[in-house]
């Protein structure tokens, strides 16, 4: 992949503040998550319509799946809130984020025909603001802002380090 | 990526931005750690968030003189650490049955293998043992009497299943049962034209009764089996679950509170519109006649003292059509209704009671209305009860407790909103403490949670109603916390939730409703002659 990193101030700026509310936004989601002590992603799944309908119900049926997919989803979100705002490992949170965020817009997508009983907080045909954000993130994925502004920085010169010194890591450890 | 270009070059500010140029610079580290004030922050506005949330659920909680109001603590295993081995017979063995046996702790085979596939069956083994041998079983249809032999045999129990070696026999009629020296008490599970007089027989017998709703389904029943189960020792416990569900423990608290101010009318409702629902269930799923013939079930038995019909599969499935085993939607559903209110209100017997109603959408062979309404005064109470039921139209109305000050919706969940005219709550209405359109309060033992200003979530699915409760942190079955309380009563003495003074005044008050239908015409309850006139 051709890497160009030279971005204006101005676009990075953009980008980092862009990242941040993203990483805000999602961190909060998984922290409300953890502090409501009867979450369950259950009542989600119930009115999940289209493609993932059927994935929804097998999971609706079967306990441990549904709280293993609870544990997930609240520290999924929590771990990639802190990687986007910290700026670690950011390009695996912003991949992370922007698949987890298109499997919520495919469980419930405002396509015409498709009607839930729980009310939209706004007005969507086809494309909602999970969808946006979504692909915002892949946006920061693609712009790498983290090697400048966040702890990427570190791990980026930890690992080139390992590489001059001939260090082997094994990553199937 | 990037990893050849990453060797550390010297550089300049200027091109600082170039990976090429990667220089551990004071700036740069700065820049870096960016991302911590704003986690900082985040965790400042979050503990301010959390502080503004309690705070605003405490005022009104504060208000409401609910401050003490918790989750429900732990329920006191009164039997001590293992009762001793009850002996029960169930008579008749349909779907109620099942549920009663799962309750007691016995699960048929196939419903543990379909438990395990939804991973519920944990939940239901961590149910307390309560010791119970189901030591008899009668019904007059060989494929349920095989259905209940199957469940008690069943393989898999809680806590170990119970401490006997003791086999279930098979009955063929109730008085042979009656007469088992190996059954201390027994379960009725039959239709309702049964009810009364097994319990009078169970009773001359010696034997406990847990009988399911509706106790009787006439006034010469219904006196003579209160007064069988009034003078003897036995224990008697109605099938009324409903109280057992933790979000009574609340509405008490909320009654004794008078936070809904002064209540002049309670609005239950029934609201179904499938043909199970309206009681045809003769069918399977393809649409063929279920199992059961002249030669499977003993008919004259099934019939007992009501005229003989020759043998119906409409009638043995469908019995609820008719007034001569039923009282249809008053026995069925609203003494459920009448049971949540009394336990609450404890209004006992109506003044009167005026009900209309018709079959105007279930043209079968059936007898008893399909849309029904009932208005029963208590003019000393200064309140009204209405129940309204269709059968023909599910809109969800719920059960409704109006105050001068405050409504209060209970079913599986429970909310409390504030009136707009309240005279309690003005102040604070107008101050925006209190928001008349949102529930001021709400309960639901599935989220755990007590939720004093709710979310929109909250508010969507405090209105659906749950047949299991939450206790402890485990999803519990209310119907085994009522078998429960029963079987804590026999062992140490005390008298149940659901005990025949209640199961009388419900018992007057559905016959009063029934009456009036029958007779179209408003009946009156004289205390004196214990009569309805």
């Amino acid at each position: 992949m051709k890497t160009n990193n030279t971005n204006t101030t101005i676009q990075s700026v953009a980008l980092i503040i862009l990242r941040l509310l993203i990483g805000w936004h999602i961190l909060f989601e998984g922290i409300s998550k953890l502090l409501s002590p009867g979450w369950s992603s259950a009542e989600f799944l119930k009115e999940s319509k289209w493609i993932l309908e059927g994935f929804s119900r097998w999971v609706l049926s079967n306990q441990g799946v549904l709280n293993a997919i609870d544990l997930l989803n609240t520290w999924g979100l929590i771990a990639i809130g802190v990687g986007l705002i910290l700026g670690l490992f950011t390009r695996t949170a912003a991949i992370s984020g922007a698949l987890l965020l298109f499997i919520y817009y495919l469980s419930n997508p405002p396509l015409i025909g498709l009607e839930y009983s729980i009310p939209t907080e706004g007005n969507y045909l086809v494309v909602s603001k999970t969808l946006i954000e979504s692909v915002a993130l892949l946006v920061i994925a693609v712009f790498p802002t983290s090697r400048g502004f966040g702890l990427d920085m570190f791990v980026s010169r930890i690992f080139s380090a390992m590489k001059l010194f001939k260090v082997k890591v094994d990553f199937r450890e | 990526m990037a990893g050849k270009k990453n060797k550390p070059v010297q550089g300049n500010e200027a091109s600082s931005h170039s990976e090429k140029k990667q220089v551990l610079t004071r700036r740069g580290v700065l820049k870096s750690l960016a991302g911590i004030p704003v986690l900082g922050v985040f965790a400042y506005g979050l503990l301010e968030k959390q502080s503004y949330d309690h705070q605003k659920k405490q005022n009104v909680l504060n208000e409401l003189g609910l401050d003490d109001i918790k989750r429900p603590g732990i329920i006191k295993n009164t039997a001590g650490k293992k009762g001793s081995l009850l002996r029960v017979g169930i008579v008749g063995f349909g779907s109620r049955a099942n549920a009663l046996s799962r309750g007691m702790g016995f699960m048929h085979p196939k419903d543990i293998e379909f438990s395990r596939k939804r991973g519920t069956l944990d939940n239901w083994l961590a149910q307390e043992n309560l010791n119970i041998a189901v030591t008899g079983i009668c019904d007059v249809f060989d494929l349920h009497a095989q259905k209940g032999l199957e469940t008690v045999r069943g393989g898999l129990y809680p806590g170990g299943g119970p401490d006997t070696t003791l086999e279930v026999k098979r009955f063929r009629h109730y008085h042979e049962m009656l007469e088992s020296k190996d059954i201390d008490a027994v379960v009725i599970a039959t239709p309702e034209h049964h009810h009364a007089q097994m319990t009078i027989d169970a009773v001359h017998a010696g034997k406990h009764v847990y009988c399911e709703k509706s106790f009787t389904r006439t006034e010469e029943e219904l006196y003579a089996a209160y007064d069988t189960v009034k003078n003897s020792k036995i224990v008697f416990q109605l099938g009324h679950q409903i109280a057992k569900n933790i979000v009574f423990k609340h509405a008490r608290k909320i009654i004794k509170k008078d936070i809904l101010g002064k209540i002049t009318l309670i609005e239950a409702t029934t609201n179904r519109n499938t043909a199970h629902g309206a009681w045809i269930r003769h069918l399977d799923k393809q649409g063929n006649p279920k199992p059961g013939d002249k030669k499977s079930i003993d008919w004259a038995q099934w019939l007992g003292s009501r005229p003989y019909v020759p043998f119906s599969i409409d009638r043995y499935y469908n019995w609820t059509k008719w007034f001569d085993y039923s009282t249809g939607l008053l026995g069925q559903l609203f003494t459920h209704e009448f049971d949540a209110v009394n336990q609450l209100l404890h209004i006992g017997i109506p003044e009167s009671v005026v009900s209309s109603g018709g079959i105007y959408y279930w043209k079968d062979n059936r007898e008893i209305p399909d849309v029904l309404q009932s208005v029963f005064e208590y003019p000393e109470r200064e309140l009204t009860l209405v129940y309204s039921a269709n059968l023909a139209n599910s809109r969800q109305r719920g059960r409704v407790f109006m105050g001068h000050d405050a409504s209060m919706e209970l079913g599986g969940s429970l909310s409390v909103t504030a009136d707009i005219n309240s005279t309690r709550y003005k102040d604070k209405i107008a101050k925006g403490i209190i928001d008349p359109s949102y529930p001021m309060f709400s309960y639901n033992p599935l989220s755990g949670g007590i939720d004093a200003v709710s979310s929109a979530t909250e508010k969507y699915y405090a209105s659906r109603g749950l047949t299991d409760t939450f206790i402890n942190g485990k999803r519990t079955d209310v119907t085994h916390l009522h078998i429960k309380d029963w079987v804590d009563c026999i062992r140490n003495g005390g008298t149940p939730g659901a005990n025949i003074d209640l199961a009388f005044e419900e018992g007057v008050t559905v016959l009063m409703a029934h009456k009036s239908y029958i007779e179209k015409r408003r009946v009156k309850w004289d205390p004196v002659k214990r009569k309805i006139v």
